[in-house]
């Protein structure tokens, strides 16, 4: 038998129900692996105590009728706030703070029985796309081809080191631009960010309140479908958390998409784009239409405006966001010299305690809501976001199902490659999946195939409003197609 | 449109961010280079086009204007990196 730490959250589901293992084996082969596994980075508070109790009283649990995720062994990120747990945001602003709450996602989780293994690094503040601007450092691809270090993509990187290097069984993200998508797609895993309002984001520390959801990052797609299951729902304590019911993901993977309609946007099909991810693309469209799928093509013309109204927005609403931080209530304060002020103390604080990607983001969204260029920026932006969405709704209209693109324009690349470049590039890895945050639809990563150098690439599928339950039975059809079972090889 | 070192510095004022002299011609480069990006968007017609406010078709929900949390200044002063008396402690702010 494999160890129990491989296993997808389904195959342990079934293993604890015929009592082939127990919640707390399960457990400690995780923290077991968790130890092994401490070059990753991946783990950044790690909380066993917690965990095997929690194992513990899943075990009694499980003698009777429980939920699904009773008795599984997770990774939170750090972006969740749990209670008396540190949860920093990856920030050193955020140093020593300890929640006297509990986020909703992970009460529901917990709730449900789940076990918390621990904190998952993650970019500061979730601003990164290669989980390089945590405080805690970067955290590491299980990945590994050559000499050299690779990103596991962010900023859910630790989330998606974890469970491709099985230190957990699965993983909670956030993806404001596409951090759950682009990671997962990076370490070879399934990750999904559902329609925004489907989970709540009470207790999340926020980034872009208009674009944050939370999401599974998982082995299989089954096991997304019975993990966002368990996260989904109404929640009072967030104003736009949507009242609509959850369907049952899970019963939905039927692997029947005959006569569905896959639309295939030509402007995804990007200048200078790889020819490695253009053959993996067409493989996935092969794919699709094998099961019987339609393959339309489709025209969302405003796709190349993304980023840069992407690129407005987000730190605009971040600017204010993070305005909270500012050395009084929780986290940092800055040593002041005799005779500082107030102000000195804010300013002493936020400069100490963001690093420099997040200050950058907060100046860039204070300059574009600042008097004078509001409106030239942040209206502009919001103007060109609701042509993102109209694009999408018109094709939606037109009876497309969903659509089908790349889900990053290259394989996971070398920690500290991009040190040197420009802002503006490292933002160039959310293009194919920022549009979905702005247009606030689902979409979910699948991995389909290795490149030439052996690394992962994976496929995104976006969907209707509300209709996860749809997207992630094609992407379950896409999963079954590609057949990808390539494991990094244990290295760390 | 290209930042100079008087608008990066009045950036950094006002967003309570205490950037040394010697970083701002760094900073108003990054920050040029950053709003040269999305100078694309001035191609975009957006005529008669109401900016997005709601991702989602929502009218917020209201509840009945109640007490439904408190006593709990403890738990509320607790990770504060100085608290004193039951209060937040600050550096003077009148004279």
């Amino acid at each position: 038998m494999t160890n129990a730490n491989q296993l997808t959250i389904a195959a342990a589901r079934d293993a604890l129900r015929k009592r082939e293992i127990s919640a707390v084996d399960l457990t400690m082969a995780c923290l077991t692996a968790i130890d092994a596994g401490d070059r990753l980075n991946a783990f950044v508070h790690k909380t066993p105590e917690i965990a095997l109790d929690q194992a513990r009283a899943a075990d009694e649990r499980l003698k009777g009728d429980a939920p699904d995720l009773c008795g599984i062994p997770l990774g939170i990120k750090d972006l969740f706030c749990t209670k008396g747990v540190p949860s920093q945001a990856a920030s050193r602003i955020l140093q020593g703070f300890k929640p006297e709450y509990e986020s909703t996602v992970t009460s529901k989780l917990f709730g449900a029985g789940a076990v918390m293994l621990g904190k998952l690094n993650m970019d500061e503040f979730a601003m990164g796309s290669s989980n390089e601007t945590s405080v805690y450092g970067p955290a590491v691809n299980p990945w590994k081809v050559d000499d050299r270090l690779l990103t596991p993509g962010g900023s859910s990187g630790g989330s998606a080191a974890a469970v491709a290097a099985d230190l957990c069984l699965g993983a909670t993200g956030t993806d404001t631009g596409g951090s759950i998508r682009q990671p997962a797609a990076f370490t070879g895993i399934t990750g999904i960010k559902p329609t925004y309002g489907r989970v709540s984001r009470w207790g999340v520390v926020a980034f872009a309140s208009s674009l944050d959801q939370a999401g599974p990052m998982t082995k299989s797609v089954r096991d997304a479908a019975i993990f966002l299951a368990a996260m989904s729902g109404h929640d009072s304590k967030d104003s736009t958390s949507a009242d609509i019911a959850v369907p049952d993901f899970e019963a939905a993977l039927t692997g029947d998409i005959r006569g569905k309609k896959i639309g295939i946007p030509r402007e995804y099909r990007m200048e200078g784009m790889p020819a490695e991810i253009d053959a993996l693309w067409a493989q996935g469209i092969a794919m699709l239409k094998d099961a019987g799928a339609e393959i339309v093509d489709i025209s969302l013309p405003h796709t190349k405006y993304a980023l840069p109204a992407y690129y407005v927005i987000a730190p605009a609403e971040a600017s204010s966001n993070l305005a909270r931080y500012d050395g009084v209530r929780y986290g940092h304060r800055a040593s002041l010299a005799a005779g500082d002020g107030i102000t000195d103390m804010y300013e002493k604080t936020r400069a100490e305690g963001f690093g420099p990607e997040v200050q950058r983001r907060i100046m860039v969204g204070t300059y574009v809501l600042s008097a004078g260029f509001y409106d030239a920026y942040y209206n502009r932006a919001r103007k060109v976001r609701a042509l993102i969405k109209r694009d999408f709704e018109e094709v939606f209209a037109a009876g497309v199902d969903a659509i089908l693109t790349p889900a990053t324009p290259s394989s996971a690349f070398g920690l500290g490659e991009m040190a040197s470049a420009d802002p503006v590039e490292m933002y160039l890895n959310d293009v194919f999946t920022v549009t979905v945050n702005l247009a606030g639809l689902p979409g979910v990563t699948v991995p389909v195939g290795l490149d030439a150098k052996g690394l992962p690439l994976g496929l995104q599928l976006i969907g209707r409003p509300w209709d996860e339950a749809g997207l992630l039975n094609h992407a379950y059809v896409l999963e079954q197609a590609a057949g990808f079972v390539a494991k990094p090889a244990k290295w760390w | 449109m290209s930042i100079d070192i008087a608008t990066a510095a009045k950036v950094a004022k006002l967003a309570r961010i205490r950037v040394e002299e010697d970083q701002l011609p760094k900073l108003a480069e990054q920050l040029s280079g950053i709003l040269g990006f999305m100078e694309q968007l001035n191609e975009v017609n957006v005529d008669g086009i109401e900016p997005m406010v709601s991702v989602t078709p929502m009218r917020l929900v209201r509840r009945k204007d109640a007490v439904t949390d408190g006593n709990i200044q403890a738990q509320v002063l607790k990770n504060a990196p100085d608290a004193r008396e039951g209060f937040f402690a600050v550096p003077k702010v009148v004279e």
